[in-house]
């Protein structure tokens, strides 16, 4: 590994625009307006959080990047495309549970999305195998997920995600039933995969302290409707490591990106 | 033992004592002698009855018209075995030939109704009526109108093992976790692609439970449809045997044919619990086995 490519830093002001969401919105059956005219562009290699209380749409704007559910009104483009129109390796999406196959092996769970192209699983073997070494998990892949721990199955699951080598990689809060320490630990392998690949990441999550310690840039929604309320961009502290959860440049991010959160709980009850 | 669960986790050094190799004898030894138990004890069980029966048979000499003894049972068995055997043979014909007919019918249906609401809607009351509407009411009808017999007595079999393989297979069809479904469409899966790696395992807990059941039923549904089509047919099955003893006032044949009926009922039951296991074992909950 070639050490300048792995090196953790911010996307360049002039990077090419990956995603393009122009008055994306979303309205359910019931009524409920999940999204009211989002407008972001998101750049290649930009690690990027959607944050807010539940019910804020973050969830739902994933999913309409991803093409799993249908925009409304408005557009999103994804590398150019309408979502879910592009070639299929080009997003990797994990999920806030690890949502594995239980009857299938870590491996055949991994080899899932290369099989679903129809590649044979003795060409796929090096691939899997891969990614799988990527999330350190090299040695259970013959393993069944109900004998791994909720830390390694959320592991197979962003292994799974990156088996196709995909450009962007979509996470809807994927840590938040883990313990601090396993998230702690996620947090940093995610950084490291992030860098290592050269990945556009959209990470969905609750927690200002995740926000600001993942993203170069924290996109902090509202709810009811669900919308974006501000963009903070945190271009500093890379590479990202321990120790910058303890200095006061990450203190401070935390406290700006809590305001901005507080203000969008203003006009909401907050007894749900 | 405080001390023995740190030394466990470290490399084992000392060569002069191995408390881990010690500890797996251990375990295997508990296994093994549970193992033996859950054979053992049903079967002491079972031949401590028997004798229980034999004895009490014996002691209030109670006639064999009226309850015979097992060893006069067994006899009958032997002497019997010929014509005994050939009613056997078509009454496993028949329950199983009934059982394939209920899973093939039932997946059939259960993937269509899984696939369209429409269909489910419109043909779930039918699927109701043919299992709520007692077989034995139906089959003299059934009788009537088919003239082969076997084909009859299939008929009223299957009505009673298709119902519970249908329902589990729709229910278990439409059981896939959701955020798999998105996945699968995420990678663009060809409806193949997800029936093959989706569905169907996901389904195959709800098939299995509903296997077990339907095996039994199976039987239950080509014993009473002997009933009702009495000793007419020339093939007869271990019921219309049942029925012709219990007119000639052979008890102890009666009893032997009831015998061989619970006896295949059990094999039934086995077997399908066997591939329940070989199945699901790996994998599901159902079939995992717990540590204590």
């Amino acid at each position: 590994m070639v050490s300048e490519a792995t090196a953790q830093k911010a996307p360049a002001e002039d990077a090419p625009v990956l995603i393009r969401m122009d008055g994306a919105s979303k309205q359910f059956a019931n009524g409920t307006v999940a999204v009211r005219d989002m407008n972001l562009d998101i750049r290649e290699g930009e690690f990027i959080s959607f944050l807010g209380p539940s019910g804020c749409g973050k969830s739902t704007a994933l999913k309409m990047i991803a093409g799993l559910l249908s925009i409304s009104a408005g557009e999103i483009t994804v590398n150019g495309h309408p979502p879910g129109k592009g070639r299929e390796q080009d997003i990797g999406f994990v999920f806030q549970e690890a949502t594995l196959m239980p009857w299938a092996t870590v491996f055949d769970n991994v080899f899932l999305p290369l099989r679903m192209k129809g590649m044979k699983k003795k060409y796929a073997r090096d691939e899997v195998e891969e990614a799988l070494a990527s999330v350190g998990l090299s040695s259970f892949s013959g393993a069944y997920p109900r004998q791994l721990s909720g830390g390694m199955k959320m592991r197979v699951s962003i292994a799974r995600a990156l088996v196709t080598k995909p450009k962007l990689l979509l996470m809807d809060e994927p840590f938040a039933a883990l313990d601090e320490i396993t998230r702690f630990k996620l947090n940093n392998d995610v950084l490291e995969l992030w860098a290592r690949h050269g990945l556009t990441v959209i990470f969905v999550t609750h927690s200002v302290f995740e926000s600001v310690y993942l993203s170069n840039r924290v996109v902090v929604m509202a709810a009811r409707p669900g919308r974006v309320s501000r963009v903070v961009d945190l271009p500093g502290g890379y590479p990202r490591t321990e120790h910058y959860r303890t200095t006061p440049e990450y203190a401070e991010n935390c406290r700006i990106v809590s305001a901005a959160l507080e203000e969008t709980m203003d006009n909401v009850d907050i007894d749900h | 033992m405080s001390t023995s669960t740190t030394d466990l986790t470290a490399p084992v050094a000392d060569a002069f004592e191995d408390p881990a190799a010690e500890m797996n004898a251990a375990v295997e030894r508990a296994a093994r002698r549970e193992r033996r138990m859950r054979v053992l004890m049903p079967v002491a069980a079972l031949l401590s009855a028997l004798a229980l029966w034999e004895f009490l048979v014996w002691y209030n000499e109670v006639p064999h018209y009226l309850i015979p003894a097992p060893s006069l049972i067994a006899q009958t068995l032997v002497t019997d075995f010929g014509t005994l055997m050939t009613s056997m043979w078509f009454t496993v014909k028949l329950t199983l030939v009934s059982l394939l007919l209920a899973i093939v019918g039932g997946v059939a249906l259960g993937m269509l109704f899984a696939l369209s609401r429409t269909v489910e809607v419109s043909l779930f009351p039918f699927a109701v009526i043919l299992q709520v509407t007692p077989v034995i009411a139906i089959a003299p009808l059934i009788l009537i109108y088919v003239h082969d017999t076997f084909s009859a007595l299939l008929i009223c079999a299957w009505i009673v093992a298709f119902f519970p393989i249908l329902s589990n297979t729709a229910i278990g069809l439409r059981s896939a976790d959701h955020n798999l479904r998105d996945l699968f469409t995420l990678y663009r899966a060809t409806p193949w692609q997800r029936l093959r790696y989706l569905l169907v395992p996901s389904a195959l807990p709800y098939f299995m439970a509903a296997l077990k059941i339907a095996g039994g039923l199976a039987l239950i549904g080509a014993v009473v449809a002997e009933f009702v089509a009495g000793t007419a047919g020339q093939n007869t099955g271990l019921a219309s045997r049942i029925l012709e003893s219990s007119f000639r006032q052979e008890i102890p044949r009666m009893f032997a044919a009831l015998f061989l009926v619970s006896l295949l009922g059990v094999v039934i039951f086995l077997a399908t619990s066997f591939l329940s296991k070989a199945v699901l074992g790996h994998w599901h909950e159902s079939e995992i086995k717990r540590e204590a």
